[in-house]
């Protein structure tokens, strides 16, 4: 009971606390710690960033400045729950939580506060369907627009026809793993390629006897939806068993340097999806060094600028920046709700023009978002790691994605949400 | 001066065997349950009910379930996120199953359901004691997980492996699902606690409870004056699987919603049960409170004050914050191995002869 009475304490002093009213507030639940900090840092540093630079450079987004609390939630649940509790009274927009786990949790809690909640190539891959996910968008690009990019990318490779190859998916054995089975089997029935998949428990540090059916069965392709540790344990045992790496083809999210970096020369030649481009040599990155870096506003260490998941987290902020001035726009007032938010990011669109203004030309696709599509153009890139230069190279343009395979099953599992949770279809 | 037995007089044998026999300690008690029914529903919000409150009595549920089994009737065991995924998916089958039926009969049917493949598991004690029945209940742990992961039926065949809680009701008042006002989430908990803990205490107290204690002091000695070691045990298994079946239905319909089976329930969350019970106190109902007090709402606790309080940056307050709880588990280990009831008993004491201590 004493506990609960100095709980009582701590909590009166962080709402007396709280972010003032009149500030734009873009949460981060980010995680630092725990067996997926490994991705969950660049990501957490990327969102802030952007977000110091538009505070420091132009004053926050029309003329209003912005608030990024940060709340840990090592990529558990039950702490992801707290954290989404703690931080909605304060006015917050939009929520971004870097977890399919969690996003599980926050999509009816979300629904029912009426906050949106923006989950950028991970999450619940239905909520493209904006008639059933009224407060739920997973734009650019989804998990099975990944899988169907991945299959594209090796039809391109094997001049259109991969009938009876066989390809392997390793795969987190998770809901986030999950995602893209349905999907690969229903492109294996269209293309005739044979399939297989191999799930890796969390956290995904032992995978021996994953890799050891893989030599076994030799796969022509392998794919993999791995997440932290397990990139690098499946990077290095593709290398162990001398796995031709060119075939061997993550999601984006197995696809920073901190997963091939560990296996040095053996990762040489894996190749990974993306949803943007990455390193350097935008026009973004002098404002950045001029604004945050060389006043010391960086956040975390500093030592993740320019690497993908850190581009992947500037991505982030940049599409949840853009929205909110859609929502001012359309308001008509700079100060804008979480309701107001979610119209703009039902009305955003991302033109080539728009990404140069920002500093990052062709930095990804163009696309538009609507009250029937909340999944954007559904479009991803192939890159592959060079070793010896130490950097990922872009090898393709972007890759849209087979919507005739996918959009049914998009149809399929949003009104099996819609008929579970009596929600009747919007935008007619 | 208060808390002392002297010229509280008893006049019948019952009165003399109730629960709390002191004056001070029943007033206690009933301060407590004021408080719970009477103060806490017109003050709790989301953020109270979701992070605080639902959590530490589902967890107390837990810890109580497993101290029945090891300590009142000394079987180890590290099966306990199992179990309680036995009890969540027991939920989800049956609130999909059954759209009609009500909540709280759902979660007593999945305590049955767990009870009886706590029972299950519960086959091997008979034969093995000590670490070798924890490493078979960690097989136990393991091979649910496994299970409920692998057949695509417990799950009804969703894309992702997840379940979901669909909104359910009491009295016309949700209690699942995204819409469940804080304190209806609070209420039905409070409830099951108060059920779970009133009859652990009262089986501890009996004839069932009697025998477990024997097994655990001593199995030979307790065989030879007559307890069969058969049915004590296989008692305390269902028993204990029973309250923490309990404990997972409502975690997983009541708190989370939405369960992955492997991230909710794996072994990490036997583990937090085992600490709720050694640290508070084997062999008590109420260390089972001040157990799961310690590991649900101390973390919460230390991250409001090293972060909203001290602003200090999350991630250095996460791993401090781990520090801490760990550095705290092994002072109260050494200083109190008994728990945090054993510190409390203490206090009773030193209370019943204050202030003429000798």
């Amino acid at each position: 009971m004493k506990l609960t009475r100095l709980a009582a304490v701590a909590v009166a002093a962080t709402v007396a606390a709280g972010p003032a009213l009149a500030d734009l507030v873009f949460p981060s639940l980010s995680y630092r710690t725990g067996p997926y900090a490994a991705g969950g840092i660049p990501f957490a540093d990327g969102y802030k960033d952007y977000f110091t630079l538009l505070n420091e450079r132009d004053g926050g987004i029309g003329g209003v400045k912005i608030q990024v609390p940060e709340c840990e939630t090592a990529y558990n649940t039950e702490k992801g729950v707290e954290c989404y509790e703690s931080t909605k009274g304060g006015a917050a927009l939009v929520y971004q939580p870097l977890s399919t786990g969690i996003t599980y949790q926050i999509i009816p809690k979300a629904s029912q506060d009426k906050i949106p909640v923006h989950t950028m190539g991970y999450g619940r891959t239905s909520s493209v369907n904006g008639k059933v996910f009224e407060w739920v968008f997973n734009y650019p690009a989804n998990y099975w627009d990944g899988a169907s990019i991945a299959i594209k990318h090796i039809l391109d490779l094997n001049g259109g026809n991969i009938a009876g190859k066989k390809i392997a998916l390793v795969y987190h054995n998770s809901a986030y793993g999950k995602e893209p089975i349905r999907t690969l089997e229903e492109l294996a029935k269209k293309h005739g390629y044979e399939f297989k998949a191999i799930p890796v428990d969390h956290p995904g540090q032992e995978q021996k006897a994953q890799w050891l059916e893989i030599r076994r069965d030799r796969p022509d392709y392998v794919l993999m939806w791995g997440w932290g540790v397990m990139n690098q344990v499946a990077v290095q045992e593709a290398a162990n068993i001398r796995f031709p790496m060119e075939n061997f083809i993550g999601i984006w999210w197995s696809g920073s340097e901190n997963d091939v970096r560990p296996a040095g020369e053996g990762a040489h030649g894996y190749k990974a999806l993306n949803i943007h481009k990455t390193g350097m040599d935008f026009p973004i990155y002098d404002d950045l060094k001029k604004y945050v870096y060389d006043k010391g506003l960086a956040a975390g260490a500093g030592d993740q600028i320019g690497t993908v998941l850190y581009s992947r987290g500037m991505y982030a902020a940049v599409l949840a920046a853009e929205a909110a001035r859609k929502a001012q726009e359309l308001a008509g007032t700079p100060n804008i709700n979480a309701t107001q938010m979610r119209d703009g990011m039902e009305a955003l669109e991302i033109t080539a023009a728009r990404l140069v203004e920002l500093g990052l030309p062709e930095f990804g696709p163009a696309f538009k978002v609507t009250c029937e599509n909340h999944g954007g153009s559904g479009e991803g890139l192939v890159q592959q790691w060079d070793a010896k230069e130490g950097k990922w190279v872009i090898l393709t343009g972007f890759i849209a994605s087979d919507r005739e395979v996918i959009d049914p099953l998009i149809a399929e599992d949003s009104e099996a949400y819609a008929k579970e949770n009596n929600i009747a279809p919007r935008c007619n | 001066m208060f808390y002392r037995e002297a010229g509280d007089f008893k006049t019948s044998y019952r009165d003399d065997a109730q629960t709390f026999p002191i004056a001070f300690d029943r007033l206690r008690y009933y301060l407590v349950l004021a408080v719970a029914l009477g103060v806490i529903p017109f003050m709790i919000n989301d953020y109270w009910a979701n992070a605080v409150i639902v959590p530490f009595l589902i967890w107390s549920i837990a810890a109580i379930g497993l101290n029945i089994l090891m300590g009142y009737a000394g079987q180890v065991s590290l099966g306990t996120g199992g179990f309680m995924a036995v009890g969540a998916y027991a939920t989800f089958k049956l609130m999909t199953s059954f759209p009609d039926l009500n909540i709280v009969i759902i979660v007593v049917l999945s305590g049955f359901i767990t009870a009886g493949v706590g029972v299950l598991f519960g086959l091997p004690s008979l034969r093995i004691k000590g670490f070798y029945l924890a490493v078979a209940t960690l097989a136990a742990q393991f091979f649910l997980i496994w299970l409920f992961n692998r057949v695509g039926w417990f799950y009804n065949y969703s894309a992702s492996g997840q379940i979901n809680a669909p909104e359910r009701t009491v009295l016309g008042i949700a209690v699942t699902g995204p819409a469940s006002p804080p304190w209806a989430q609070y209420f039905i908990c409070l409830f099951f606690v108060l059920v779970v803990a009133w009859m652990a205490r009262n089986l501890t107290r009996g004839s069932v409870g009697r025998s477990w204690m024997a097994i655990r002091d001593m199995d030979i000695a307790a065989e030879i004056i007559g307890v069969n070691p058969l049915k004590a045990k296989l008692t305390a298994f269902a028993v204990s699987s029973f309250f923490i079946g309990i404990a997972g239905s409502l975690f997983f319909s009541v708190y989370l919603g939405a369960v992955e089976v492997g991230e909710a329930f794996g072994i990490e969350k036997s583990f937090i049960a085992l600490f709720a019970v050694i640290i508070g106190g084997l062999g008590s109902i109420f260390g089972s409170f001040a157990g799961a007090a310690f590991m649900v709402l101390f973390p919460v606790l230390l991250k409001n004050i090293l972060v909203n309080g001290l602003n200090w940056p999350t991630d250095l307050a996460a791993h401090i914050q781990l520090m801490v709880i760990g550095g705290l588990i092994i002072v109260f280990l050494i200083l109190e191995p008994h728990g945090l009831a054993a510190l409390w008993r203490v206090i009773k004491e030193k209370l019943r002869l204050w202030p003429f201590p000798h």
